[in-house]
């Protein structure tokens, strides 16, 4: 069962938009960076101008490994978005023996133990 | 630290038991800090510095941190420090006892280290964090199910993936660890391996097998550092603090690469401090909660180039007596030992012993008057603090 994730007053617009099918990014409007996981602040130069954006969802595979000591074996895997940032998640909707880093992949939602949709990614 | 500011370590020891059923984490403390005292010829009452991190008994307590245990122990201070990196923690705790006694802050400082999660029942390396929902990055992570062992099998998979870095050179640092542990009778796991046991053994998260694993275990270990006269007063050879650097590392914004560690940061400010380099090091005790770990480590280290550990640790190269750079001659986490899932403090011990010329004769580095030991706190895939000490012996 995928854990419920316990949003802040700051990130809700990004669970809301989840919940919407939507992935969001936050980008800088003083520095230009794009960063994640989404902050009020820009961890790059401390601005606190940060807009959120919406991602296009595509993005290749950085690294992964398949948990197999696990009641049900998965993939964690950070992936880095077409966007420049790269993000921890799970890679699903698939064999996960054919798995390969640099594979491209989008972003789909499952539902976590809440009902919240969260963010993974499938084979492209 | 200043040249003129050395410190010494005087006195060390580590818990004999690996699963301590019968003891509270409290007593574990206790006994290790009597045995470093013990080691190094002076008195409870000559502590006056005291440095712990998160592993004490009663730090989650209300109000208590550090205090549950100072008063549990009976010390009497002027000085108190209890930084938390993790596993990295006590070598942060001797650097930072070095500068406080060139500072004048005390005279003795006692370090140390416990825990029992063999007797608790902890699935340390393969249970996802429940708590902690005060940090920014949870609701993030919490929900793709991130353990110890997945976040650390994903810098094997990139190393693998960037530099052609194999399973069987990974097994390799197993199969050294376990030549060592054969000489100790302490060690949890003293069969010698091949680096067919290592990747015949189970995956627990790919590439990662069971293996390339360090134990859990209990125990703990205790340290005294000192300044140059009432360490040159005592009976074991003068251990100096020469170096000493530190480094955290994350993710970065986002900008996430797994191929190298803090150790990139905190090895070279270690070197320079010491004014040595690594081809100078005669032992190194290197962290080691997987094979990966170090092998990452010892490319940051500059031990060899970004890239090339895989052919470095290969065919025994850490061995002592075969290898070039003799590392964990205890045993390791490997195989030894990794009481509190915190393997910083072993490190440190396993030097001194070397550099005393203490270590078990089988392991013993022949002439060992300078060697290294890093610490690594956290998760190598996402928050990390890499801690750096050189020793030398006077």
């Amino acid at each position: 069962m995928i854990a419920a994730p316990t949003p802040f007053p700051e990130t809700t617009p990004y669970w809301e938009a989840a919940a919407r099918e939507k992935l969001l990014l936050k980008q800088c409007a003083s520095c230009g960076e794009y960063h994640f996981y989404p902050r009020a602040l820009c961890p790059f130069c401390f601005s606190d101008r940060t807009e959120w954006r919406e991602a296009s969802g595509r993005g290749t595979i950085y690294a992964f490994s398949v948990t197999r000591r696990a009641e049900i074996p998965y993939a964690i895997a950070y992936v880095t978005l077409a966007e420049g940032p790269t993000m921890l998640s799970n890679i699903v909707d698939c064999d996960l023996d054919a798995i390969r880093i640099g594979q491209t992949v989008k972003v789909v939602f499952k539902p976590s133990e809440s009902g919240q949709l969260v963010p993974m990614f499938t084979p492209a | 630290m200043s040249r003129n500011g050395f410190a010494y370590i005087a006195g060390i020891f580590e818990h004999p038991t690996r699963k301590a059923d019968g003891k509270s984490l409290a007593l574990l403390h206790a006994e290790v800090a009597k045995g470093a005292i013990e080691d190094a010829g002076l008195s409870k009452n000559d502590i006056d510095g005291y440095f712990c991190a998160g592993d004490v008994a009663g730090w989650d307590a209300r109000g208590a941190g550090p205090f549950s245990i100072i008063d549990y122990l009976g010390l009497r201070l002027r000085y108190l420090d209890s930084t938390e990196s993790w596993g990295s923690s006590y070598l942060v705790h001797v650097a930072h006892a070095a500068e406080a006694i060139a500072a004048g802050k005390c005279r003795v400082a006692l370090i140390t280290l416990a825990g029992r999660p063999r007797a608790d029942g902890f699935n340390t390396g393969t249970s996802v964090a429940s708590d902690g929902l005060s940090a920014a990055e949870a609701q993030f992570e919490l929900p793709y199910g991130p353990t110890v062992v997945n976040l650390y099998a994903m810098c094997a998979m990139r190393h693998m993936h960037e530099f052609g870095t194999t399973s069987e050179q990974l097994a390799w640092i197993k199969v050294a660890a376990s030549h060592h542990a054969q000489h100790n009778p302490n060690a949890m796991l003293r069969d010698v391996v091949t680096v067919e046991d290592v990747v015949n053994s189970p995956l627990i998260a790919d590439p990662l097998h069971r293996l390339d694993c360090c134990v859990i275990s209990d125990g703990g270990g205790a340290l005294i550092v000192t300044g140059p006269e009432i360490a040159k007063s005592l009976k074991h050879p003068p251990v100096r603090v020469i170096g000493a650097g530190y480094a955290p590392k994350h993710q970065m914004g986002g900008k996430i690469d797994l191929t190298y560690c803090g150790a990139r940061w905190s090895g070279p400010r270690a070197f320079a401090e010491a004014g040595v380099t690594p081809a100078d090091i005669k032992y190194a005790s290197i962290y080691d909660s997987f094979t990966i770990t170090v092998l990452i480590t010892l490319e940051d280290l500059g031990f060899c180039a970004k890239g090339e550990g895989g052919a470095f640790v290969a065919d025994g190269n850490l061995i002592s007596g075969i290898g070039k750079l003799p590392f964990n001659t205890d045993g390791g986490g490997l195989c030894n030992n990794h009481p509190s899932n915190r393997g910083g403090m072993t490190k440190i011990i396993e030097a001194v012993r070397q550099l005393r010329g203490t270590a078990h004769p089988k392991v013993q580095v022949k002439n060992c008057d300078l060697a290294l030991a890093h610490g690594t706190g956290g998760a190598l895939g996402t928050r990390h603090g890499s801690a750096t000490l050189i020793l030398e012996r006077e």
